[in-house]
């Protein structure tokens, strides 16, 4: 039987691979975009199994908001990101030393 | 059956996630990061919660998505170029990937081994029986979280602004731009003049 272990081991590793996500496409912002979405998914699987085996709804509204944030927090990062590349013409990271941070 | 729903769309996911950060090209990135979020709502439908799964669906694989979709293919950029730090990152990545994952292993293992106790939920959010899990979560929503809910709206409302105040460009006055209230607000008075020269003297205008 599916037990609430499975639900977090496919969790932890997908929360893994979107960590591992942003080290390895150090240089393409969309990819780490989307590794930190996938970050989000692993989180919000696991907010909704915790919620579905404890019998306790709780989970599931804050997994909306999580989908709330994340929504908002893609549509920002791409609006900065389109903005960056009319100016510069590349979105590399290494090359984001305009501000002297 | 259940098990064996599962195990597919865990093993879909997992892959689709793997595939989403080594993909060479990042237009097949976001389609398998819609092949994840398509197969994480099979794992959410799979407990029982349906509206979260289809909520994912609609917000992720049709707004987030497909917007992820709109700047790959609108930026024009050498992703050949993007990719040169791949194999120099992956050590030191690989690394903390695996640290990470022993410790949210461990984690689990002592659950396993009766260490840990997963809390009792109070009972004031627990579903209605016989109520569908959309009803549920609205009844929860619109009573005990209006106020949170009501900042999520504002949230978007903020990322909405914020996103078109980014890229939003201010169009210059180009030849040939009409500016119709300039035009009606012209009068005769003020675009001509009515001189007398005297004869031979000219006009200095």
């Amino acid at each position: 039987m599916i037990g609430i272990e499975h639900y977090v081991v496919v969790s932890s590793i997908l929360f893994v691979m979107g960590v591992l996500g942003i080290f390895l496409n150090r240089k393409n912002v969309i990819v780490i975009l989307m590794a930190i979405e996938l970050i989000l998914l692993a989180v919000n699987i696991n907010l909704v199994a915790f919620s579905a085996f404890l019998g306790d709804l709780t989970g599931q509204v804050f997994a909306m908001f999580v989908l709330t944030v994340a929504a908002a927090e893609a549509a920002i990062g791409l609006a900065i990101l389109v903005v960056y590349f009319r100016n510069r013409g590349t979105i590399a990271v290494d090359d984001v030393n305009r501000m002297k941070g | 059956m259940l098990v064996f729903a599962f195990y597919l769309f865990a093993v879909l996911v997992i892959a689709s996630g793997a595939m989403v950060i080594v993909s060479k090209n990042p237009v097949h990135s976001v389609l398998w990061l819609i092949c994840a979020f398509f197969n994480a709502a099979g794992l959410m439908v799979l407990v029982g919660a349906e509206f979260l799964a289809m909520l994912l669906v609609i917000v992720y694989v049709g707004a987030v998505a497909v917007l992820f979709l709109f700047v790959v293919m609108m930026l024009n950029i050498d992703f050949a170029e993007m990719r040169a730090g791949f194999m120099k990152n992956a050590p030191l990545g690989l690394a903390i990937a695996i640290i990470l994952l022993a410790e949210l292993v461990l984690g689990i293992g002592a659950y396993r081994a009766g260490k840990l106790e997963l809390g009792t939920p109070l009972g004031d959010a627990a579903p209605v029986a016989g109520a569908s899990n959309t009803e549920n979560i609205g009844m929860l929503l619109y009573s005990d979280y209006i106020f949170l809910f009501e900042a999520a709206g504002i949230i978007l409302l903020v990322a909405m602004i914020g996103a078109i105040v980014l890229t939003h460009r201010e169009r210059r006055a180009t030849r040939g731009h009409q500016n119709i209230a300039k035009q009606n607000a012209r009068r005769p008075g003020d675009a001509t003049v009515n001189v007398k020269p005297e004869v031979g003297q000219g006009v200095e205008l």
